[in-house]
């Protein structure tokens, strides 16, 4: 659906996008992750049209956005970071007028307007002037109009920053149920734990330029050569260690606590016969799991940014 | 895609949203007025007749100029201007539709003087139809001269500022309280160089007879300047509006 190769932007001596290939299939959820100044606000920019690209190539459902921009702006909803409705309109008319600017008709976008109004449970809200709206019913409008011309592509920069935690989730819910209806839908985010639940494929930005894409599962299949399982015990967690080194091959095995210890190997470790070297030796087992980094850990390891500054962007609450 | 309803409708909330506002339907007429009574009261044995065109010409230029640069500067600081650059509509489309917002202000402006004037001086020897055609040249140009400013001015009072650079300069220089031929020789070629200049002379014409310049040469050269800035703020909104 979405096809970018070697996009590239820069200003001046800048270069905010470098060399960045990627695409997206029909349908999926493709979450684009990074600080602030990664890159991310301006590859949205160009694939939206409202940025020229310096170099490379941006094809929507087979149109060049580059030459016929107009041509695939049709086929996308934007929600900006920042709201960009008109405050002194009423939610029904900020909707009736975006419909207008994509030359439907009058009782068209009056339905729909209407629909997507009681869809965001904004019904009671309507006929209220935006600039009246909390910042999670702006955001929930924002993301309405930018649905009202049921586009193919949905385009959503940092979708549930600095907004309440009902609205986060009922935006969360919709995009997922978009998916479901085949809207295709690219987002920026630094959320990693966002990213992770509703994303099909993310790519990691850093510096304009993608360090790592790919499911939540093969990203974390990048940094992982090893498998480490995590035993719960009742005790005796260094004398078990001894046992289970001196049963099992290739196999580390190190006490953590009096009631906990982890096996780490190469290869992937099964439980059962495990839990049976337990058992032989009268120790109740109450807890026995794989331990996978997360994609936080994967984030931190191939981007080199420390999640700490994730994390203050999030408390800050904005930023792109 | 139908660009007849986008057009209709950015008109229509362009017009709900900034021009039928109270402020600036107040201003639309306590402007005109004050200059219209000011000149009145100032010049008693003058002729209305001979003060009417520079009136209208000023409130039109007055109206046009700070209505467009003043909203567009607004749009785009609150983002909403963002929007439509995202509709699928051409970049011409869009401009035309804010331009005609705000040449119906400047006409609505123009004849805020004359409605005034037509108690003090009997009005039925006026070529109306060479009037309504000067109002609406001289409020396109102007309007396109607020939109030469918008496209700079990135925040209100900016614009507000770009657009007295032009305007108090044109008060004096295109003839509409002083002759142009009592203009210092070497101020009369900027003049010229004006299209308020063939604006006002056209409403001379219309008013009193007593337009300096042909009527050809006066539309020609608005229509020439019409041309010439709507290429120019082509040309810098899709260098500036789209990065």
């Amino acid at each position: 659906m979405l096809y970018v190769k070697n996009l590239k932007k820069t200003y001046g001596n800048l270069t905010a996008v470098n060399d960045l290939s990627f695409d997206i299939r029909k349908g999926e959820i493709f979450g684009l992750l990074g600080p602030n100044g990664a890159g991310k606000t301006s590859t949205i920019n160009m694939i939206i049209g409202l940025s020229r690209p310096t170099a490379g190539e941006i094809i929507l459902d087979g149109i060049d956005v580059k030459k016929e921009t107009k041509k695939a702006q049709a086929l996308i909803g934007v929600v900006p970071d920042e709201s960009n409705l008109y405050n002194e309109m009423d939610g029904f008319d900020n909707l009736c007028f975006s419909a207008a600017l994509y030359g439907m008709r009058k009782e068209e976008r009056e339905r729909k307007a209407r629909q997507l109004l009681s869809r965001f449970k904004l019904d009671t809200a309507g006929k209220r002037p935006f600039k009246a709206y909390s910042k999670g019913m702006r955001r929930k409008l924002t993301i309405a109009a930018a649905l009202i011309h049921s586009p193919k592509v949905l385009v959503l920069d940092e979708p549930t920053t600095g907004i309440d935690v009902e609205s986060s989730r009922q935006i969360r819910e919709m995009i997922v149920g978009l998916k479901e209806q085949g809207t295709t839908t690219l987002f920026t985010t630094h959320y990693i734990e966002e990213a992770e639940r509703i994303c099909d494929r993310i790519a990691f930005m850093a510096e304009g330029q993608i360090v790592a894409s790919g499911t939540v599962a093969e990203l974390m299949e990048s940094i992982t050569h090893s498998h480490t399982v995590r035993f719960l015990i009742n005790g005796k967690a260094e004398e078990m260690a001894d046992v289970l080194q001196s049963r099992f091959d290739g196999v580390e095995v190190k006490s953590e606590s009096e009631n906990s210890l982890v096996m780490v190997s190469e290869r992937r470790i099964p439980l059962f016969p495990v839990i049976e070297v337990f058992h032989e030796n009268g120790i109740e087992v109450y807890e026995g799991r794989e331990v996978r980094p997360s994609l936080e850990d994967v984030f931190v390891k191939l981007t080199g940014i420390e999640s700490s500054v994730l994390k203050k962007e999030k408390e800050k609450g904005g930023g792109r | 895609m139908n660009s007849r309803i986008a057009f209709w409708n950015i008109l229509k909330k362009d017009i709900r949203n900034y021009y039928l506002k109270p402020p600036n339907i107040s201003w639309g007429i306590i402007f005109p007025l004050s200059w219209t009574l000011m000149q009145l009261i100032r010049s008693p044995g003058q002729n209305v007749l001979e003060l009417l065109p520079g009136l209208i010409s000023m409130s039109v230029l007055f109206g046009t100029t700070s209505m467009l640069a003043v909203t567009i500067t607004f749009e785009r600081s609150g983002r909403a201007f963002e929007r439509l650059l995202l509709a699928p509509i051409s970049l011409n489309t869009m401009v035309l539709a804010k331009i005609a917002g705000t040449v119906l202000f400047g006409i609505f402006n123009a004849f805020v003087p004359v409605i005034f004037a037509s108690f003090f001086v009997d009005l039925s020897a006026v070529n109306w139809g060479l009037a309504l055609a000067a109002v609406l040249m001289i409020a396109i140009t102007s309007a396109l001269l607020g939109l030469l400013i918008a496209v700079s001015a990135e925040q209100v009072f900016e614009a507000q500022t770009f657009s007295n650079f032009f305007r108090f300069p044109m008060l004096f220089l295109c003839g509409l309280f002083i002759p142009i031929s009592k203009l210092p020789v070497f101020l009369r070629p900027v003049s010229y160089c004006l299209p308020l200049t063939y604006g006002n002379d056209i409403l001379n014409g219309a008013f009193r007879g007593a337009n300096n310049l042909s009527l050809a040469l006066s539309f020609g050269a608005l229509l020439a300047f019409l041309a010439g800035l709507f290429i120019i703020c082509r040309y810098n909104i899709s260098r500036k509006w789209i990065l």
